[in-house]
């Protein structure tokens, strides 16, 4: 039980972020939890872009995560819309039937 | 300093084990309480170590918001029922390696730079630091965005404003054979639409509707 400084926040957010990716890596039934993922991601960087700016005594990382905050909900509002969509097209949204654009 | 450590500790392991349990979960209805849940105890690390503002704005975009958005789009689409197991299907067997291996390597690579970070000590400038100063995080924090960062505020004004005509543009549909009123047909019919005069013979009717 050292002193909590910056490692332990990064740490925090490193470990968030990597169970982001092996969420959208893992996930091949519901396309909802990859959207999931990606916010879990992107508030992995929040972490990090707060505790540096509280660390390091600089506002600019709380405000650029006020904007991150506002993209993560207008991409989350498009994406639960895409879905939707699809949804009302084809039915089902489990992530291996979507492959009409064979990439 | 150690009810600190005890707080850090406990909001982080909360948040790991509930982001775990996002990826995981069988029900997706779960998963967006997990979500939830890790929403939250990463607002309460960011309200822990000063950054007020943003961990109650966290809440209330992301708690208040974000997540029910989730809830919603989860109980329209009724895919709460759809299993999401990992590793049932052969579909998903072949990708375990290649995501565990990603994964890994980006967490290592993550560990390094904060490890570098860490040995690298004469980046702190703790006479800058916001903690001294006796205005608050949220006073500090209008200050700076109102003024030095007013230009992206209102772009990200214009993000949210084109992200809900996009979101209401892809939704929307039109609906057939619902009896609406229509305001531009009611006003743009002419008398010579409506009302036509015959000349009608006596002892024979006349035909309507042709």
């Amino acid at each position: 039980m050292t002193e909590i400084g910056l490692g332990h926040y990064l740490t925090l957010g490193a470990i968030i972020f990597s169970i982001g990716i092996i969420g959208i890596f893992l996930n091949r039934k519901n396309i909802i939890v990859i959207l999931m993922s990606i916010e879990l991601i992107l508030l992995a960087v929040n972490i990090n872009l707060v505790s540096f700016s509280i660390f390091l005594g600089d506002l600019t990382g709380q405000v650029f995560t006020l904007f991150i905050l506002t993209v993560a909900a207008a991409e989350a509002a498009i994406g639960l819309a895409i879905i939707v969509v699809y949804y009302r097209n084809s039915g089902t949204i489990r992530v291996e039937h979507i492959d009409e654009l064979k990439g | 300093m150690i009810a600190h450590s005890i707080f850090f500790y406990t909001f982080s392991i909360i948040a790991i084990v509930s982001a775990i349990m996002v990826t995981a979960s069988k029900n997706t209805v779960h998963s967006v309480f997990f979500l939830i849940l890790d929403f939250i105890s990463i607002s309460c690390l960011f309200i822990m170590i000063g950054a007020e503002f943003l961990g109650m704005i966290m809440l209330i975009v992301y708690v208040g918001a974000v997540a029910v958005l989730f809830l919603f789009v989860v109980m329209m689409l009724n895919v709460a029922q759809q299993k999401n197991q990992w590793f049932s299907s052969e579909e998903s067997s072949k990708h375990i390696p290649v995501g565990l291996i990603i994964s890994t390597l980006i967490f290592v690579e993550l560990i390094i730079v904060v490890g570098g970070w860490k040995y690298k000590p004469d980046l702190f400038d703790i006479n800058n630091s916001i903690a001294i100063n006796k205005v608050s995080n949220t006073h500090s924090l209008g200050q700076v965005l109102y003024t030095d960062y007013i230009h992206i505020f209102q772009i990200s004004g214009m993000i949210l404003l084109v992200a809900m005509i996009g979101a209401i543009v892809l939704t929307f549909r039109k609906r057939e054979g619902v009896k609406t009123q229509s305001y531009i047909k009611q006003i743009s019919r002419e008398r010579s639409d409506g009302v036509s005069v015959l000349n009608v013979e006596s002892n024979k009717g006349v035909k309507i509707d042709d």
